[in-house]
């Protein structure tokens, strides 16, 4: 296909050319850029929890008035729990991933540290890792003689937990490149040294960025009712209805003078978190489907101007013996010409739209293998688009030359 | 002349409806999204107490240890007790008020309905003239009331009508985790956005049920929410009178917004005393920033939201760009009619200004298409799970910019091909005919 006569016909018609070009390369520069965003989003929904989540529900539920008796309280509530069917194992524990409430505290290396190196969160709670169904990959799980009462920890300076189990990303961090086990890690005065490492544990809110949303330890610590309202069971993922209720109905029979604020599955938990970038990676994708949509229809546009217009020209060039495959043909490379041009100066402006929100929403970069992908999705979109018009165009009898 | 401007834009309308109609849904999908978003910012980014925000204030001090102290280190973002407490006697602005976010079990008299928690705020009693809540029966409780730790309650009117339909509840007793309370106000419809006196409980949450004063609530152990930071170990409770842990908000009025220096200097001199007395250890170390001001360091608008914004704004201009192309193409294509009237005397001014009539009323359309589907897109933004989504609704102001940017946009896109299709020499058009 020879490619001069169409660069002369374009050269007359400057603006138009132009203006599909300028549209072609900004709506190549927001879809890379959308695109983008919208997987990263994504990405975000599937971060692992290390729980076993399909298998837990929570009941979040505290008393009125008064709580005297907290530990007796604690006792008499999980043991009415484990009696359930279907219920494999209890805990009450003073924060659940995904519900956002949580203990966090700082951490640090060496005890003469002025500032901590970094934040972490606190679960505490008796057989959490069994309970959680957490995956240990160093170490051991805490002996049932190492538990504490979280009240005695809380209300003396000198009673302090035996151990810490914490997770492989906060191992990480903290001593890279080297075995936790055995480590000793200071949280303000006091100190406490590693004996598990389990491979994942979500903290239940990330607020420091999604690099810390791993950095959890875990404490041999009882909870009892003043101070932890959390009960996480574990069950079979096709009993959780059936435990819910029955474990709502037995924790109210047992002390009916308290309120059952929140319940539910882990997995429902975790769609609540996750449902604001659920919501925006929606609005992402309607806004790309929409920019594609006029931009098609803006090429159609011009395109089905241009075939108008030059009704005569084609007319007379059928009338020399050019095939209707010829003129299909000299219109899709038009259009193929403008969308390269386009898609080349997008991808620079996807650059440029990259960089800007690096530095304004904290993203990492775009990476260059979007381009591609973006410049592919506009050639084939401009070949659709112009389809129509090229066609109508290839059917404009060689008569047409005659008539003007 | 403008009435058959109008008239010769209708009827090339319809000679070319799928253009027009082209042209018409890329401007009503531009100014939907962009009016879409720019709502939600704009509710999002509102001041909720316009004639007395530049007068509120949000002192802040820095109580915490010395020795991993940096100069430049913020103060902390809340008051410790003691200290909420120390600037609130000492009283040195117009009114100010200390808090806190909390929750509270509510025990109905009525056995139908369950008792249930609600969220309330611990606070004291400049806090309702200070922030203008208005109060639909009885009035908000006084300063006897604070120091006397009165068993007195302000309820909002959801839990009113929820628990008297609505009635006159001032005076009846209200159970609040095993305590009863004498109701002594109810509160009229009442939702400043964002939440500003504590963005701990997120930044466009709903306001409170039930409001007590802080010293009862403290008296009672009713149990607080928010945020507590510590910064060292310490036994016992966390908002214990001497713990080492801010958890209260502390909010100051002042006469004019002038005295804010003035203010700033006390709260130096405070930290100073303090540190005399052995219970600060870093040099003084202050903020003081005015409601929106805290607003901003808080960066209480999400950035998710800002984000929309530009999307939608990019679109905007891609689906401009599409409509200068189309508009071109249109006037272009009538090359022919306008060669007639520029042989019949119409002046190139003329016919400039008869195009962009035509983009104008191309512009009209798109803006009453561009409002249906922003009206669709808020619909749509308040399906949306966050805490902010109830609030976008259009308003006034919004609806006049919806019409202003979409006729303006339009004529801004048809002032090139209005130009270049004015550029037709008469003869050339009328001989190619």
């Amino acid at each position: 296909m020879d490619i001069l006569p169409i660069l002369s016909t374009l050269r007359r018609h400057k603006i138009s050319a132009l203006l599909v070009i300028l549209e072609i390369a900004l709506t190549c520069a927001i879809v890379c850029n959308a695109v983008f965003l919208i997987t990263k989003r994504i990405e975000r929904t599937h971060m692992p929890s290390g729980i076993a989540e399909h298998e837990l529900v929570m009941l979040n539920i505290f008393g009125i008035g008064r709580d005297d008796n907290g530990a007796a309280r604690a006792s008499e509530d999980l043991a009415l729990l484990r009696q359930i069917p279907g219920v494999k194992s209890v805990t009450l524990v003073n924060e659940v991933p995904f519900t956002n409430s949580s203990w966090n505290t700082g951490v640090s290396l060496t005890a003469e540290q002025k500032r901590s190196t970094l934040n972490a969160t606190q679960y505490f709670g008796e057989h959490l890792i069994e309970t959680f169904g957490l995956q240990l990959v160093e170490g051991r799980d805490f002996q049932p003689d190492e538990y504490m009462d979280f009240y005695d920890v809380q209300n003396s300076t000198k009673v302090r937990p035996a151990g810490v189990i914490i997770t492989r990303s906060l191992a990480e961090r903290l001593w890279p490149g080297q075995s936790a086990l055995g480590k000793q890690m200071f949280l303000g005065d006091s100190s406490v040294r590693v004996v598990g490492v389990v491979a994942a544990l979500i903290r239940p809110s990330i607020f420091g960025g999604d690099e810390t949303a791993q950095w959890s330890m875990i404490f041999p610590l009882r909870m009892d009712t003043r101070y932890a309202s959390r009960y996480v069971i574990r069950t079979a993922p096709d009993q959780r209805d059936r435990v819910i209720a029955a474990a709502a109905k037995a924790l109210r029979g047992a002390d009916p003078h308290r309120i059952l604020f929140r319940k539910g599955t882990l997995d429902e938990e975790r769609a609540k978190f996750f449902r604001n970038d659920v919501a925006m990676s929606g609005l992402l994708s309607a806004v790309c489907a929409a920019l594609l949509i006029v931009t098609a229809l803006g090429i159609v546009g011009l395109a089905s101007f241009w075939v108008q217009q030059r009704t005569r020209m084609i007319g007379v060039r059928r009338a020399l013996g050019a095939t209707r495959s010829q003129i299909l043909r000299y219109f899709q490379t038009e259009n193929f010409l403008l969308s390269s041009i386009g898609i080349a100066l997008g991808m620079l402006a996807a650059w440029g739209v990259s960089l800007a929100l690096m530095q304004h929403y904290e993203l990492p970069q775009l990476p260059l293998a979007y381009l591609p992908g973006g410049a592919l999705a506009l050639w084939l979109l401009g070949q659709l688009a112009v389809w129509g018009p090229a066609r109508r165009a290839s059917l404009i009898p060689p008569v047409e030359a005659l008539r003007s | 002349m403008l009435g058959y401007y109008l008239e010769l834009g209708l009827r090339s309308f319809r000679n070319a409806r799928a253009l027009t109609a082209l042209m018409v849904i890329s401007i009503a999908m531009g100014i939907g999204a962009s009016m879409t978003t720019l709502t939600v910012l704009h509710v999002l980014s509102g001041d909720p107490l316009p004639d007395k925000s530049a007068r509120l204030f949000y002192p802040q001090v820095d109580p915490q240890d010395a020795d991993d102290y940096a100069p430049g280190d913020k103060p902390p973002a809340q008051v410790t007790w003691n200290d909420g407490m120390a600037l609130l006697r000492e009283h040195r602005g117009e009114r100010q008020a200390l808090m806190t976010g909390g929750g509270v079990p509510v025990q109905p008299d009525q056995a139908s309905i369950d008792p249930f928690n609600v969220d309330a705020r611990f606070t004291s009693a400049d806090f309702f003239p200070m922030f203008e809540a208005p109060l639909r029966f009885g009035h908000a409780w006084t300063a006897a009331d604070d120091d006397a730790r009165a068993r007195v309650a302000v309820i909002s009117s959801v839990l009113n009508d929820k628990l008297f339909a609505g009635a006159d509840s001032t005076g009846r007793t209200l159970r609040l985790n095993d305590v009863a309370f004498r109701i002594i106000g109810v509160l009229d419809a009442w939702r400043p956005s964002p939440h500003f006196y504590d963005l701990n409980m997120g930044g466009y949450s709903n306001n409170e049920d039930v409001f007590v004063p802080l010293a009862t609530a403290h008296e009672l152990h009713m149990s607080h929410n928010g945020s507590t930071d510590c910064w060292k170990e310490h036994s016992g409770e966390s908002d214990a009178e001497n713990a080492p842990c801010v958890w209260l908000q502390y909010w100051v009025e002042l006469r004019s917004a002038d005295q804010a220096a003035a203010y700033k200097d006390y709260l130096v001199h405070y930290s100073q005393q303090r540190k005399e007395a052995g219970v600060f250890q870093r040099p003084p170390n202050v903020a003081l920033n005015d409601l929106n001001g805290w607003l901003d360091f808080n960066k209480v608008v999400p950035s998710d939201v800002r984000l929309q914004v530009w999307l939608a704004l990019g679109f905007l201009i891609v689906c401009l760009v599409n409509t200068v192309g189309l508009m071109l193409a249109k006037f272009l294509r009538r090359g022919t009619e306008l060669g007639v009237r520029r042989a019949l005397g119409a002046s190139r001014r003329e016919i400039f200004k008869q195009l962009l009539v035509e983009a104008g009323a191309i512009g009209l359309a798109g803006g009453a298409g561009g409002l249906l589907l922003a009206l669709g897109g808020l619909w749509l933004v308040r399906q949306q799970p966050s805490d902010y989504a109830s609030l976008a609704h259009l308003d006034l102001a919004m609806l006049g910019l919806t019409f202003a940017l979409s006729v303006g946009a339009t004529l801004v896109a048809g002032l090139l091909p209005a130009w270049r299709a004015c550029q037709v020499s008469p003869a050339l058009q009328l001989k190619s005919t």
